[in-house]
């Protein structure tokens, strides 16, 4: 680029601030992705909400559906553990870290464990399935996709923790410990609305 | 007996208006429309003028002239000027959205007054079930109505229903249109104003054929439209001399589909064709209802209509013959 | 730029054959923005080609009544492919393709905050696109248009369901779309994270050009209404191969259900194809007018508001499945509603115009005539907000009208303009301003013939989606006359090729900055280097190259 003339005289901007910082790609990505994520979870409760108690035929929700109170718990229990997990990693204990990790492990396998006996109970002694009626059909999808979301979030919590076991992480990893217990986050608050909407407001 | 009527129904069936115009309205609420249209179409034009008004005095008045370097005024925008162009669309917006709650009131809240006439639509993969409940009437393809008139209103209540998929019925001249959806029950108010007949076909895309379901509405005089519902009400015609045609029809896949008084027939899978040759057409529009179309129809109602429901019943030429012998005695 | 014309010693066959395969590995594993943005822009006009001549082949068989050119079926699957190729295939990718080149460089960066992510993003995107075109091949191959999907390109159910739909036509349109869908949703969120995280010093989110601007509430927009898509794709699925019974309605469910979810993607979606081509306009007017854009905040706040109320309107697709008058009454609010921040945004851009000295090169000829063209079509959308006219005119061929204004004069205007302007930036040559006039007249000509006649049919009770009409329905000659408008847009189109190939040799040196612009991808070398900047620029207003080019009166004194 060529300098216009007159450059000497050129009044001069107003300086920028000392630091220029931006959030961090991380957190501004998982942000971005639970957003996104939201709203697929929407659709699915949108059509759950709309098809309470238009099911032809039965069984229906009140007469197969039990509180699934323990699985609830353990599944919001895991989000206060893996919050001390990440706060004690960031202390620089990674050994404090592992074994609030492994509990919100733990806590996220009992609820995946209560599900699939949940699911087995409806299949095998109730009969209902996804074609069964609508109830089937919306409830499987809406409670499936979260079991879902529960499922992949083990698998990254489990690679973590196996990181942690071959001693590959240190304090320097708490951001992104952190940034992942954002999702686990949002798994458990998707299970609050989904608790809400299938079994206190669609019995 | 029965020629007397056709004479007299043919008057207004034969005054066919063949361009289904929106701006051409016989019932209130395409009249409606057609007057809120006006006023949209007037201020959506004045919105045109002004904007490319602008638009071409810009391209005139400020293109850069050759051998003209230098920068013009850097200006950066205007407070005053912001607001202003948001507040007179703002403005605007209001009055369209008045006009249109209005006439959104005035057709949608209407309630069926007295001596309306009621019909019962049901749109089929590719053509239109048509009942009068209230006269025990059963056609298909071509709605046949009175006509209304001030001192005599006889406004038509339509209850829109699927038999599968999505459709939507729609005669420009009568009203806008309604689509017609499986599961769901819709309402339809017309009121034409003159006899005649309108025509409009299937709106909302419902697959293969969607291009060929179309509709009839045939406006009648009163009198008229009594003679027309009695006539169809009237007992299948049962000529002895076609006794052959109609053992075949009974014998056939026919019955399976369609219904026919006085047969064995009660399907409800294709038209009813108890009273056939009273219909201008075939196919829902498909062809004109002739003899020879009727014959080619049956024979292989694919060439008028590729892809419809109805099979070619590989019958003898013969047994065509009779079969449409039979079928062009149903009056 | 000065590396390109430097002769290189010619190298022996074999090694320029393995000099080309190289280069092929170069383009398909690179992670660079600029690489796939030019791979985006690329798939996106073969795309664009593919369902232009798909169009062709409707328009042929309408030119006259009862013309027996293509049987019904062939006709179905070909608007089917038209529009969801155009939508999908063509529209999202020129957005993403624009985006991933251009964001970086205006904010100063050196690449995506997710580089692996894009190009995961875009071959999903491609891979989901070849797929859909694969259903050509099934069935009867291309003779009778193979399998390809024939639902239309918003799929209502239930002819979509497993009774109406046999086979696996509907399949390729859910799988395709929800791949690239996919691909699209990556991108989105990818983008969106480098303008929040990466701009460079000084670059505050209102010193942003509004191109980067438009881009962010595109992203975001993106990233709300693209997963609901997915899940409503994913329900179908569902229904199709698991029995479940969510558009099932024969066992209850509701077949309108399906149009509140679509429609809830699909109209943000129109929005997110045409904020790209408001970005475009935004840096075209300003430069070829010699002034700043008019207005910058209430643009900005205009975008916000569009982005915002755009969620809110879906139902206006929906006027005539009998919704209660009261959902009609607030659906019609809402839509009109959308004009105003629209109107501001026009009137901005006269704003710009007026006053300045304006050089109609070609990226200024496509943008004004996008300004004229689009107030038409915005105003013909206005028509079909005003719910009872709508009751007549939706599903009309004023409708296909209605939206081809909005889609070619609106969005693909734009895009040939965007064209002009960056391709000397992206290869460091200039399109042939002569080819360039002859697209641009044929091209324009062609599609006011053929689309401003569309109205026509539409208010006369034409129905879109109709392979054939009866003679004497008063449609006969406007569809003639559409028809032919088409074989002079092929035409135009044909110059546009020609010369986007013919300048890639022959162009004429463009230099750094040949249109003497203001953003700071004009600061670094045509085309740029693989690290964008050997510095990273510092900013201290919305034109940096303006303040550098007249430093006694920076921008950044009136800001
Ligand atoms: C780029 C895409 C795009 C854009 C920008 C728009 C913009 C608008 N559209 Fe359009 N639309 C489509 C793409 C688009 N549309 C498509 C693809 C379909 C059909 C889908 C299908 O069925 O296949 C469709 C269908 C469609 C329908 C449904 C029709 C039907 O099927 O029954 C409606 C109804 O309300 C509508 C309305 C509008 C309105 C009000 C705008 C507004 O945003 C326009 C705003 C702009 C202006 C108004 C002009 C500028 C403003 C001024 C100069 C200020 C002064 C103006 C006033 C005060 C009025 N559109
Ligand atoms: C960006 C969006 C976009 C664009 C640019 C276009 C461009 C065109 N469209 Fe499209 N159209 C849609 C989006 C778009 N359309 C959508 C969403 C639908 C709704 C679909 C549905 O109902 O489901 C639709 C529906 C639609 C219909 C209605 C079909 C029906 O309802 O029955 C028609 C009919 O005329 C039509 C015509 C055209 C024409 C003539 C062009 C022209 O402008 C095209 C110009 C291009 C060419 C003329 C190509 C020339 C190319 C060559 C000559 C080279 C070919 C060579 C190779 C392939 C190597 N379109
Ligand atoms: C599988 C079902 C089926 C069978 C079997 C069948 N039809 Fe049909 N038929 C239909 C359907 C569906 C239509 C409506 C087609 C349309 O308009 O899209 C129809 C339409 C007709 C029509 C035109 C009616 C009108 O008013 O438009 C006639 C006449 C007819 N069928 C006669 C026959 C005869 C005669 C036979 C036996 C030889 C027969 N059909 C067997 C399904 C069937
Ligand atoms: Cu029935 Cu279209
Ligand atoms: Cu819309």
């Amino acid at each position: 680029m060529t300098a216009a003339p007159g450059t000497m005289h050129a009044p001069q901007p107003p300086p920028l601030p000392a630091t220029w910082e931006l959030p961090s790609k991380g957190r501004v990505g998982m942000a971005g992705l639970i957003v996104t994520e939201s709203s697929f979870f929407a659709i699915f409760v949108v059509a759950y909400l709309f098809y309470v108690g238009k099911s032809l035929t039965g069984p229906y929700p009140a007469d197969v559906l039990e509180l699934p109170i323990l699985s609830s718990i353990c599944l919001l229990s895991s989000s206060v553990t893996i919050v001390l997990a990440v706060r004690a990693l960031r202390a620089g204990s990674v050994r404090t870290f592992g074994a609030w990790w492994l509990a919100t492990i733990l806590l996220g396998l009992e609820f995946l464990i209560g599900t699939g006996i949940e699911w087995h109970g409806l299949i095998y002694e109730h009969g209902l399935t996804i074609g069964t009626n609508l109830f089937g059909t919306t409830f499987y999808s809406l409670v499936g996709f979260h079991a879902l979301h529960v499922l992949v979030g083990l698998l990254l919590l489990t690679l973590v923790l196996l990181f942690t076991a071959f001693g590959k992480l240190h304090a320097g990893h708490a951001e992104r410990a952190e940034i992942l217990s954002w999702y686990w986050h949002f798994v458990d608050t998707v299970w609050i609305v989904v608790f809400t909407v299938v079994y206190v407001i669609g019995v | 007996m029965l020629a007397a009527p056709a004479l007299a129904l043919g008057a207004a069936a034969d005054d066919v208006h063949p361009i289904p115009s929106m701006f051409d309205p016989v019932s209130p609420p395409a009249e409606m429309i057609r007057g809120l249209s006006f006023l949209v179409m007037g201020i959506a034009a004045g919105i045109l003028v002004a904007v490319s008004g602008v638009l071409f005095w810009c391209v005139w008045r400020y293109r850069a002239r050759p051998g003209d370097d230098r920068e013009p005024p850097q200006v950066y925008g205007s407070d005053q000027i912001e607001w202003s162009w948001t507040i007179v669309p703002v403005l605007l917006v209001l009055v369209l959205f008045l006009a249109t709650w209005r006439t959104i009131d005035e057709i949608e809240a209407s309630e069926p007054p007295p001596g309306s006439l009621h019909v019962t639509i049901v749109g089929h993969q590719w053509w239109w079930e048509i009942r009068y409940p209230d006269l025990g009437v059963v056609t298909a393809n071509e709605l046949h109505l009175p006509v209304s008139a001030d001192g005599a209103r006889r406004p038509t209540y339509l209850t829109l229903e699927s038999a599968d998929v999505i459709h939507s019925f729609w005669i420009p001249q009568l009203a806008g249109k309604m689509d017609v959806v499986p599961n769901r029950t819709n309402r339809l108010w017309v009121e034409p104003r003159a006899t005649g007949t309108f025509v409009g076909q299937c709106a909302e895309y419902c697959g293969t054929q969607h291009a060929k379901m179309l509709l009839r509405v045939t406006v009648h005089e009163p009198q008229d439209f009594e003679r027309w519902a009695a006539a169809q009400r009237a007992p299948a015609a049962s000529d002895a001399s076609v006794a052959e045609g109609r053992a075949i029809f009974q014998s056939t896949a026919c019955i399976n589909c369609h219904a026919l008084d006085g047969t064995v027939a009660d399907g409800s899978f294709g038209p009813d064709l108890t009273h056939l040759m009273s219909r201008a057409t075939i196919g829902a529009g498909a062809a004109a209802n002739t003899p020879e179309n009727l014959r080619a129809w049956i024979e292989d109602p694919h060439t008028f209509k590729p892809g419809v429901l109805m099979p070619a019943m590989k019958l003898d030429d013969q047994q065509i013959d009779s079969l449409t012998a039979f079928l062009v005695t149903l009056r | 730029m000065t590396v390109l014309d430097e002769g290189i010693a010619r190298p022996r066959e074999d090694e320029a054959r393995a000099g080309a395969w190289s280069k092929v590995h170069d383009w398909a594993v690179t992670v660079d923005h600029k690489k796939l943005g030019v791979m985006y822009v690329v798939s996106a006009l073969g795309f664009f080609l593919i369902a232009g001549l798909e169009a062709s082949l409707m328009r042929i068989q309408l030119a006259f009544p009862n013309n027996d050119f293509l049987p019904p079926t062939t006709f179905n699957r070909l608007f089917t492919m038209h529009g969801t190729t155009m939508v999908f295939l063509v529209g999202m990718p020129m957005f993403f393709g624009m985006a991933n080149y251009l964001t970086p460089l205006m904010i100063g960066a050196r690449d995506l905050a997710f580089p692996r992510l894009n190009s995961f993003g875009f071959w999903l995107f491609l891979f989901g696109g070849l797929l859909l075109y694969f259903s050509f091949l099934g069935g009867d191959g291309l003779y009778g248009a193979g399998t390809a999907p024939d639902v239309g390109w918003f799929a209502y159910s239930p002819l979509t369901g497993r009774a109406f739909s046999r086979g696996n036509s509907t399949d390729y349109w859910i799988l395709g779309i929800l791949v690239s869908g996919l691909g699209s949703t990556a991108t989105a969120l990818n983008i969106a994270t480098t303008i929040v995280t990466m701009r460079c010093p000084g670059m505050t989110y209102l010193k942003m050009p509004l191109f980067v601007w438009l881009m962010l509430v595109n992203c975001i927009l993106t990233l709300v209404i693209l997963t609901p898509l997915t899940a409503a794709q994913v329900m179908l699925l569902f229904d199709r191969f698991l029995g479940a019974h969510f558009f099932d309605t024969q066992a209850g469910g509701s077949a309108v259900l399906w149009q509140h979810f679509f429609w809830f993607f699909g109209h943000p979606e129109v929005y997110v194809l045409i904020l790209p081509a408001f970005a475009i306009a935004n840096e075209v007017v300003p430069v070829f007018s010699r002034k700043p854009l008019f207005g910058y905040p209430f643009m900005v706040g205009a975008t916000v508001m569009i982005g915002f109320i755009s969620l809110s309107v879906w139902a206006h697709h929906m006027f005539v499945v009998g919704l209660s008058p009261a959902a009609n009454t607030f659906f019609a609010a809402s839509t009109m509603a959308i004009a105003v921040p629209t109107g501001i945004k026009i009137f901005n851009w006269l704003g710009t115009m007026w006053g300045g000295k304006i050089r109609f090169r070609m990226p200024m000829l496509w943008c004004t005539a996008f300004v004229f063209s689009f107030v038409i079509a915005g105003l013909t959308g206005v028509m079909l907000a005003v719910v009872p006219w709508d009751f007549q005119l939706s599903d009309s061929y004023f409708v296909v009208a209605h939206f081809h204004f909005v889609l070619i004069g609106g969005l693909l205007f734009n895009i040939f303009a965007a064209i002009y302007y960056w391709y000397p930036k992206v290869t460091g040559r200039m399109l042939s301003e002569r080819l360039g006039r002859l697209h641009f007249w044929t091209f324009a000509t062609g599609f006011y013939v053929t689309f401003l006649t569309m109205h026509f049919p539409g208010l006369l009770g034409m129905p879109r989606r109709i392979y054939t009409y009866d003679a004497g329905r008063g449609w006969d000659e406007l569809n003639l006359i559409s028809s032919l408008g088409v074989a002079v847009q092929a035409v135009g189109l044909l110059f546009f090729v020609w010369n986007l190939l013919w300048s890639l040799r022959n162009g004429e040196h463009a230099g750094d900055d040949p249109w003497d612009a203001w953003t700071l991808e004009w600061a670094t070398t045509s085309p740029p280097p693989e690290y964008n900047f050997e510095q990273i620029p510092v900013v201290h207003s919305r034109r940096p190259l303006w303040d550098l080019k007249h430093p006694q009166d920076p921008d950044w004194k009136y800001e």
